[in-house]
């Protein structure tokens, strides 16, 4: 069957098969950020954006993002290396396998609340499993980036 | 894993119910549970773009789209005036956001599954479930019934509000599945718990029916949660004995009904007024 979507800001055509997961079209369009990780959607490691929405890639038919945006990492560049630039200041990347999903649902939880309190973001994270860090690194790296986003927005308004 | 040899995105329900009438065909939901059947699938059949992701007040009361999913519960301003915190309280542990902006309403009805938090707190708030053949069922006798190939297209609240919900779990890490749940709604005629994740098909308790549309004293309370543990049926599985869901069941049920009386909880209007 035919897919028509728009992949990181890019509109494209492909043929597919029918049982195809998001995950596996979107790796197979070199969007490798997109991890393949507990395969029973509890981990949160193939987390993209569909129309903005944070989705499990693992979890979704690729045909049923027909028409729609589909955005992974790759697509999130500046966004997302300003806020991974924190998390690594904290020492929060260890085996960093899954960094790439805690960054997009943390970008989402960023774009629907601008500062979440600390339970909100554990509560918006709780989705995304990290078998190296124990989630302080990542919570830290998050309240940083914050605070570094509200001094250059009042830098900026000076 | 699941095999799935086509797809098929219906353009009315009728399509979407002939499709499915095939043995070897399936409705898709979220597809998270569908995903991890190990079974092949001709075709699965997508009923995302029939408008049933909707939630909406009409004039016999909430009427909630099968497609709306485990999120919008969550964060519906409509379902917050209806029940409070409830409706947060009992999906917002099941894994997370990305999770529960895929998982459906009608996919968790339909399911039936014992772990269901959606059940639980849905038996207790006497919703209808809308069958697109069959027309409306009680969701207490849907419960009951066995899988068949009808569609559900909506869930009905009733028009008038319980005057206090309340929901509460246990789970043995955060985000796990439910180790026990359970849902109040006290109504003016009636007063509803139901009991989940016993670990089997959340029931509603009977006899309840002196205590309904008022506050309750607390030793009144205290009786309730004793009945309730001593009528509930528990097992065991890996997650926690029968004895200790028993348990579950009384301290669950007297911290709910707490709840439906405490304003600051949160969790509905205060039955007292």
């Amino acid at each position: 069957m035919e897919l028509t979507l728009t992949l990181n800001g890019k509109k494209m055509s492909r043929l597919i098969e029918p049982g195809i997961l998001l995950l596996d079209f979107l790796r197979s369009e070199g969007c490798y950020s997109v991890k393949r990780g507990c395969e029973t959607s509890n981990c949160g490691l193939c987390t993209v954006f569909l129309d903005d929405v944070p989705v499990l890639s693992c979890s979704l038919l690729a045909a049923r993002a027909q028409g729609r945006r589909v955005t992974t990492l790759e697509g999130l560049r500046q966004e997302a290396e300003e806020l991974a630039a924190f998390i690594a200041a904290q020492g929060a990347e260890q085996c960093g396998f899954c960094n790439p999903g805690f960054m997009m649902n943390a970008i989402a939880l960023l774009r629907e609340k601008a500062e979440p309190s600390v339970d909100e973001i554990r509560d918006y994270l709780a989705g995304n499993l990290c078998r190296c860090s124990g989630y302080e690194g990542q919570l830290r790296g998050i309240l940083a980036f914050i605070e570094w986003r509200k001094s250059e927005k009042g830098g900026a308004a000076r | 894993m699941i095999g799935i040899r086509d797809y098929k995105k219906a353009a009315s329900l009728e399509e979407a119910y002939q499709l499915n009438q095939k043995r070897g065909n399936r409705l898709l939901g979220g597809m998270l549970w569908l995903k991890l059947s190990r079974n092949s699938v001709q075709t699965v059949i997508d009923i995302s773009g029939l408008g049933l992701d909707k939630i909406e007040e009409t004039g016999e009361g909430l009427r909630l789209g099968a497609m709306v999913t485990l999120r919008q519960l969550e964060l519906d301003e409509k379902l917050v005036t209806y029940g409070g915190g409830a409706f947060r309280e009992a999906v917002g542990r099941i894994v997370g956001v990305q999770f529960r902006n895929l998982a459906t309403l009608g996919g968790s009805i339909y399911g039936r599954f014992g772990f269901s938090d959606v059940l639980t707190l849905f038996l207790a708030l006497d919703a209808t479930v809308c069958l697109y053949k069959r027309g409306r069922v009680p969701l207490r006798d849907y419960a009951a019934l066995p899988y068949d190939r009808d569609i559900i297209t909506h869930l009905l609240l009733p028009k008038a509000a319980p005057l206090a919900v309340a929901y509460r779990s246990a789970r043995l890490t955060e985000t796990d599945f439910p180790l026990l749940t359970c849902g109040c709604a006290v109504r003016s005629d009636a007063l509803n718990i139901a009991v989940g994740a016993r670990p089997g098909r959340a029931l509603l308790l009977s006899g309840l029916e002196k205590y309904a549309g008022r506050k309750l004293k607390d030793e009144e309370i205290e009786e309730i949660a004793a009945h309730a543990a001593a009528t509930v049926p528990t097992g065991s599985n890996t997650r926690g004995s029968a004895a200790y869901r028993t348990h579950l069941v009384q301290v669950l049920c007297a911290r709910a009904l707490r709840a439906c009386f405490r304003k600051e909880d949160g969790c509905g209007a205060d039955a007292d007024s």
